[in-house]
């Protein structure tokens, strides 16, 4: 009697499925809005503040005026800066800046690209080798050596302090639940909270210059080095650990005998994703001044000059595709024990001393120094982008007006009414009993906790407008992600198509492609959403097609054998069987889409994005662009803490 | 025996390259500044982002530079950042302020980290604009009483049953809420986020003949791409801005000044006389503002361009 | 037997869960199954309320189906688990009293084990991986080379010092396991089910092994295994388990001749009884019109090694201990052990 399904009739005291109740709470929904639409709505116009908001300016002009007195600034503060300033500088003398009085880099091109194709060979292989020299000579084609180099030292400069401090902090959090359930909230802010709310103060506490790009970018990108460590920490087999315990080892011969060796390729792997997102802030870092392409992007765009900014957005592309390829080719290395060939040392050796001819002659030659001047392959690109874009702007424009109508009118508008007009307190009750049913008691009162942060934020409506667009956006990654990855999962072919084209969508800044997206969408809050989802749908698909090809080959096999068709093959078995995927490419794509919220304000968006863009453009509303900023974050752990309750891979605790 | 056959190998060829390596560095020296005079030393110029302003740092610097052997030191910040480094002694000179009075209060007058150096001659006009189609095609539109007729024109997905205004550059104060709300229009104000998407918008709607009536500014760089026509609001009083809830009237003309930091200011060295003495017209910032948006020349070629053009200009302010 | 144990466990308990440590002392919890024990309280009895002694030379076999509790067992004799309740004395010295360095010093020089997935590293080669213990103990590399030479060759691994663990198979992996946990020459060996992973033919190589090494070091060993056979061929003694409860612990003989109950009779029920019972469970008493003047056999010999004199004997043979006639044999008797039905009592 306790198990009916959802498809009996409803007698009292009987028990109805999920599904069912969380049907029944959306129809409720509705059906109290209707009477109760447009009051208590909490709603705040965009040049309002709260006292909360006028609180936050006022800390931040104590902060300010108090800069050049205070001790911790004095002792503390400048110290780290000074620091991170020598290391950046020394980076940048080596690749990128005239220094030690000469008018150009310690090393010229054909080092840099003779060291890349060594370091990319001796970790990688050949191919990976070839596809680094390939990728930096591309750089220097392209008219932009110096500017990638600048992009390339303050990227390595960050990548190196966040490993420093986030492999150490990483097996921390993997040896210990304390600490890793005390870090996790933190890292999630940190991956969440928009760096243009903290753009502002970090030059404040660490001045104008190398410094506060590097730690803007290291706050973004050291999570993931912190995640994936603890991660491969704790995935690394049971019996190796065991085996040395018994055999009476101390902790330090555990860590550096069995869990860091076996762990390398997993952490390998995090320096990847590091090394991702630290690229992916070159862009915001110069707006606060950082060198590189990051500059070229943001000043084209100031003219519209779509060309330009596609053309140093390419090269960002590719900077990431090389050292996504090397640092992967590397980590497959690892693994592969034992096979060192024969030969490999002498052509090491060999190697090795024409690498450092290469770099002897870039010291002392001009022609190995500085480029030769071949921008004309970058102008055509330019050109190229331009014409491509003017097209598509005159000619698709109607088609893509068509569909921007039908996302919104069907989809957006009546969502965003739902979630905007309704009392706070309805909406607020829903989500909380959502979070209860789907999820455990604490799921239901971290999401009371996060909706009572909203309110208190004062941004309660722009936040429901956001979680709209939000919604919308993931659903529709979603699609995309099962579509796309389904069919990657299962074709080598259009997996080796696909794939460049999804690295590109993950890096290319998405200021370079803006301007086409207004052009063909105006300002309006789908563009912000086209933008979010050509940022976030490749996590989601590359995710998906790994789960795919993750199922075993002998599962499909029986399946076939049993005489199943495509069709029942993809949806009876290989989607039900990625299941753990699919619920983590929406976790990631959901992460994915709140990062672009903010250059959703850019492009009509409004909501939290704008009150973030105009809070970092305009003291007085600082403190405003602030609590939007925390209001993301917010929104970001709600939906992850209840997406995460749903996962059917979070066994209950107890487990290892 | 492999391995230092393998060596010498390399070294032999290594020897053969520097044989004929060609032209060496520091072969045509020089390398510091050529420029004569000067105890100048260094200028931190912050650059704020967008193309009038660059103009005008460009031309500043080229002369500094050329003229008074400074070492500029340009720094792409936004003008909140900017200022924040007069007080942090990392940016001496702001070139083209906007108002900006909250700015002004703080640093100036608060922290007294800044001082004020005068108009550099450009005057900011701010205000709602179209594209120049709808002014031919509807010349009664440039003034504000006709704009609730064409409402239902301006309609799109964002604005539900009302015209668009499209607003929003984030970095300018506007009062289009208020102004829609006291002058009665039938207008919902949606923010564009950009000035991206505002040149954007114009651009299509130009080009597509749709309806975009939208907040803007001049002299900006687009205008000579485009020449938008201004609608006219009620024209602005001394203090009718007073009360931001109540405003309705156009917005005011400003002078666009200059800001220094205290310290800059206090040393009264070369590159300040500079700053202070600089003034120019809006037409003159439009040529060097083509010169890099239209023309993409960079931005020390585009000032010393306009500078070999007007010498007696340079020579006013570095006569002071 | 007693006196000189080299490991006396005495009522020991491995709860997990939440306060685990309340369940042993608990009257009302301690007595319930392990079933109700989970729905009442959450907590998982792993092990409870055990009791053995091992024999120094002896190898003591567990045994029990899946999830019976042996390896949290054997765990936790080590003290890789940490047992809730109980005590574990080791040549008279309290395991569950040493301090960490105690208990590391104790695994590095008294006990090693031999585990299921062999948990060997696969960055090492073959040599190193069975010189890790020593090289864990702080041994000088020109030691550890030749006594791990020493036990590879003894576990008939040389020639394959210098291949990594994948490059091996199964079997050769587990004598890698094996040369690891005799390098370091201790007192006790402890298998976690070290072959349930191999093929049938390479398990019975590798048990044929474990006989010959026990023949020729002597060491003491526990061994877990699920297999009644292995369990018959390689101990001395057997330890069943149930539910994480001892359910009987005696010889091969003892658990085929006399199961405590279903569960073990169900276990023993498809063994050849004539290969591990002896005379002693088979015998009957003399019959008065027995001709008592067969030839004569001990209690202890095996049915399987009888068959042939008794079956040829044609009358009655005696069993005698100590010159005591304890019962006799006859054809019946034989073919019924032979054939598996059981002996009316
Ligand atoms: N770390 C643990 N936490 C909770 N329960 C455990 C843990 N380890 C084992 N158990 C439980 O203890 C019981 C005995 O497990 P185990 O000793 O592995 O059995 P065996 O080795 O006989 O198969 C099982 O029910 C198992 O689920
Ligand atoms: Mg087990």
């Amino acid at each position: 009697m306790t198990t009916t399904t959802a498809a009996a009739v409803p007698r009292p005291g009987i028990r109805l499925s999920k599904p069912v109740k969380v049907a029944a709470i959306l129809v409720a929904w509705v059906l109290i809005w209707i009477p109760t639409h447009g009051t208590h709505t909490l709603s705040l116009s965009p040049a309002d503040l709260t006292p909360l908001h006028e609180w936050l300016n006022e800390v931040n002009d104590t902060v300010g005026a108090n800069r050049n007195s205070s001790p911790i600034f004095l002792y503390f503060f400048n110290e780290i800066r000074a620091g991170i300033d020598a290391l950046v500088t020394f980076v940048q003398a080596l690749i990128s800046q005239p220094s030690f009085g000469r008018p150009v880099p310690v090393l010229g091109w054909l080092g840099v690209v003779a060291v890349v194709a060594y370091i990319s060979w001796f970790f990688g292989n050949w191919r990976v080798a070839l596809l680094a020299a390939g990728g930096f000579v591309f750089f220097g084609l392209q008219g932009l050596w110096q500017e990638s180099m600048d992009t390339l030292a303050l990227t390595l400069s960050a990548v190196a302090i966040s490993l420093l401090i986030g492999i150490p902090l990483g097996i921390w959090a993997g040896l210990s639940d304390r600490f890793n359930a005390l870090v996790t909230p933190v890292l999630d802010f940190m991956q969440t909270m928009p760096t243009f709310v903290y753009l502002a103060p970090l030059t404040l506490l660490f001045l104008i210059g190398p410094a506060s790009a590097t730690i803007a970018t290291l706050i973004y990108a050291m999570p993931p080095a912190i995640r994936i460590t603890a991660h491969a920490i704790r995935s690394v087999p049971r019996a190796a650990v065991e085996a040395t315990d018994s055999l009476g080892a101390t902790g330090r011969q555990t860590l550096t005998g069995v869990l860091l060796p076996l762990s390398k390729r997993t952490i390998v792997l995090g320096v990847n994703q590091t090394i991702m997102a630290a690229l992916s802030m070159v862009t915001i870092a110069a707006l606060i001044d950082a060198p590189g392409l990051g500059k070229t992007v943001i000043k084209a765009l100031q003219t519209l000059d779509v060309g330009t900014a596609f053309n140093a957005g390419l090269a960002i592309v590719v900077m990431a595709i090389v050292l996504d390829r090397v640092t992967t080719a590397a980590s497959n290395r690892v693994r592969q024990v034992g096979t060192t060939h024969r030969f490999r040392r002498p052509v090491a050796a060999g190697l090795g001393v024409l690498t450092a001819i290469c770099c002897y002659m870039s010291y002392t030659y001009v022609w190995a120094a500085e480029f030769p001047d071949q921008a004309g392959v970058g102008r055509a690109i330019s050109r190229g982008a331009d014409e491509v874009t003017l097209w598509a702007q005159t000619e698709l424009s109607t088609a893509t007006e068509a569909i921007k109508n039908l996302v919104t009118f069907a989809l957006l508008n009546p969502l965003q009414s739902l979630l905007v007009e309704s009392p706070w307190w309805l909406v607020g009750a829903v989500v909380v009993l959502l979070a209860a049913l789907i999820g455990t008691v604490r799921t239901a009162v971290t999401t009371a906790a996060c909706v009572a942060l909203l309110i208190g934020t004062g941004l309660w409506q722009d936040s429901m407008t956001t979680l709209a667009m939000t919604i919308v956006a993931t659903l529709l990654v979603m699609v995309l992600g099962v579509v796309v990855g389904v069919w990657m999962g299962r074709n080598r072919f259009a997996d080796r198509i696909i794939r460049p084209a999804l690295d590109a969508g993950q890096t290319m800044p998405a200021f370079v492609y803006l301007v086409p997206f207004l052009a063909l969408f105006s300002a309006t809050r789908f563009t912000a959403i086209v933008a979010a989802v050509v940022f976030a749908a490749p996590v989601a698909i590359k995710i998906v097609a790994d789960g795919v090809r993750g199922i075993s080959a002998t599962t499909v096999e029986a399946a076939t054998a049993a005489g199943s068709n495509t069709w029942q093959l993809i949806t009876k078995v290989q989607l039900p069987m990625a299941r753990s995927s699919l619920t983590l490419a929406a976790n990631q794509g959901l992460i994915y889409v709140l990062s672009m919220v903010v250059v959703g304000g850019l492009v009509g968006a409004g909501a939290l994005g704008y009150d973030v863009v105009a809070g970092f453009s305009q003291g007085q509303l600082y403190g405003k662009g602030l609590a939007a900023g925390a209001a993301i974050v917010l929104l970001g752990i709600m939906l992850d803490r209840i997406a995460r309750a749903s996962s059917p891979s979070n066994s209950p605790k107890g487990h290892r | 025996m492999r391995l230092q056959r393998l060596v010498a190998t390399a070294a032999v060829t290594a020897l053969a390259l520097t044989g004929c390596g060609g032209e060496k560095i520091g072969d045509t020296g020089s390398t510091g500044s050529s420029a004569a005079a000067a105890n100048c030393g260094t200028f931190n110029l912050a650059i704020n982002p967008w193309v009038g302003y660059e103009a005008t740092a460009a031309v500043i610097a080229y002369v500094a530079e050329k003229d008074l052997g400074c070492t500029v030191t340009k720094k792409d910040l936004k003008e909140e950042i900017a200022w924040q480094g007069f007080g942090t002694g990392e940016v001496d000179a702001v070139v083209e302020n906007w108002g900006h009075d909250d700015l002004k209060k703080k640093y100036i007058d608060e922290q007294k980290t800044a001082v004020a150096a005068g108009s550099t001659g450009n005057k900011g006009i701010i205000g709602w604009y179209v594209a120049p189609w709808m002014a031919e095609k509807y010349p009664d539109i440039t003034d504000w009483n006709n704009l609730n007729k064409y409402a239902s024109m301006f309609k799109t997905s964002e604005s539900g049953d009302k015209g668009q205004l499209l607003d929003g550059d984030p970095s300018f104060v506007t009062n289009d809420e208020a102004l829609v709300k006291n002058l009665k229009l039938d207008y919902k104000v949606v923010y564009a986020g950009s000035e991206t998407a505002l040149i954007t918008a114009f651009r299509q709607s130009e080009a597509k003949k749709t309806p975009v009536i939208g907040y803007f500014y001049e002299p900006q760089w687009f205008l000579a791409e485009l020449k938008l026509a201004k609608v006219n609001l009620p024209a602005y009083t001394a203090g009718c801005d007073a009360d931001a809830a109540k405003i309705a009237c156009d917005y005011p003309e400003y002078d666009l000044d200059k800001i220094v930091s205290k310290k800059f200011a206090d040393a009264n060295g070369p590159a300040y006389k500079l700053v202070k003495a600089f003034n120019w017209t809006n037409d003159d910032q439009n040529v060097v503002a083509k010169y890099i948006a239209e023309d993409k020349m960079s931005a020390a070629d585009a000032a010393k361009k306009w500078v070999e053009a007007n010498p007696d200009k340079v020579k006013a302010w570095l006569a002071q | 037997m007693t006196g000189e144990a080299v490991i006396s466990v005495k009522d020991l308990w491995k709860v997990f869960g939440h306060k685990a440590e309340l369940v042993p002392r608990s009257a009302e919890l301690s007595a319930l199954s392990r079933r109700e024990l989970i729905d009442r309280t959450g907590c998982t009895a792993a092990v409870r309320d055990v009791s053995f002694d091992v024999a120094p030379g002896e190898v003591f076999v567990v045994m029990g189906l899946s999830g019976s509790g042996k390896s949290t067992l054997v765990r936790c004799l080590t003290r890789l688990i940490e047992p809730t309740a109980g005590s574990i004395i080791f040549e008279g010295e309290d395991i569950l009293a040493a301090d960490k360095k105690r208990l590391r010093d104790l695994r590095r020089r008294k006990f090693s084990m031999v585990f299921q997935h062999f948990g060997l590293l696969p960055f090492r080669q073959v040599l190193d991986n069975v010189a890790y213990g020593l090289e864990i103990r702080g041994a000088g590399k020109a030691e550890r080379i030749r006594r791990a030479k020493e036990v590879i060759d003894l576990v008939g691994l040389d020639g394959y010092e210098h291949s990594y663990p994948e490059q091996l198979s199964g079997g050769m992996q587990q004598r890698v396991g094996l040369a690891r946990a005799l390098a370091g020459d201790p007192d006790v060996l402890f298998f976690d089910e070290p072959f349930s992973a191999l093929d049938p033919l390479i398990r019975r190589d590798m048990q044929n092994e474990v006989i010959r090494l026990h023949r020729e070091v002597g060491k003491t060993m526990v061994f877990i295994t699920h297999d009644l056979s292995e369990a018959l061929k390689l101990g001395d003694r057997i330890l069943i388990m149930r539910d994480g409860a001892m359910v009987q612990c005696g010889t091969g003989d003892e658990l085929v001749g006399a199961p405590a109950d279903d569960y073990v009779r169900d276990f023993v029920q498809d063994v050849p009884r004539a290969n591990v019972l002896t005379l002693r469970w088979i015998m009957r008493l003399p019959r008065p019109e027995d001709v008592l003047d067969g030839p004569e056999l001990g209690p202890d010999v095996v049915v399987r090694d009888a068959v042939r004199l008794v079956l040829a004997a044609g009358k009655p043979v005696k069993v005698i201990e100590n010159g005591e006639l304890l019962g006799v044999v006859t054809d019946e008797e034989i073919l019924a052990a032979v054939t598996g039905v059981e002996v009316p009592a």
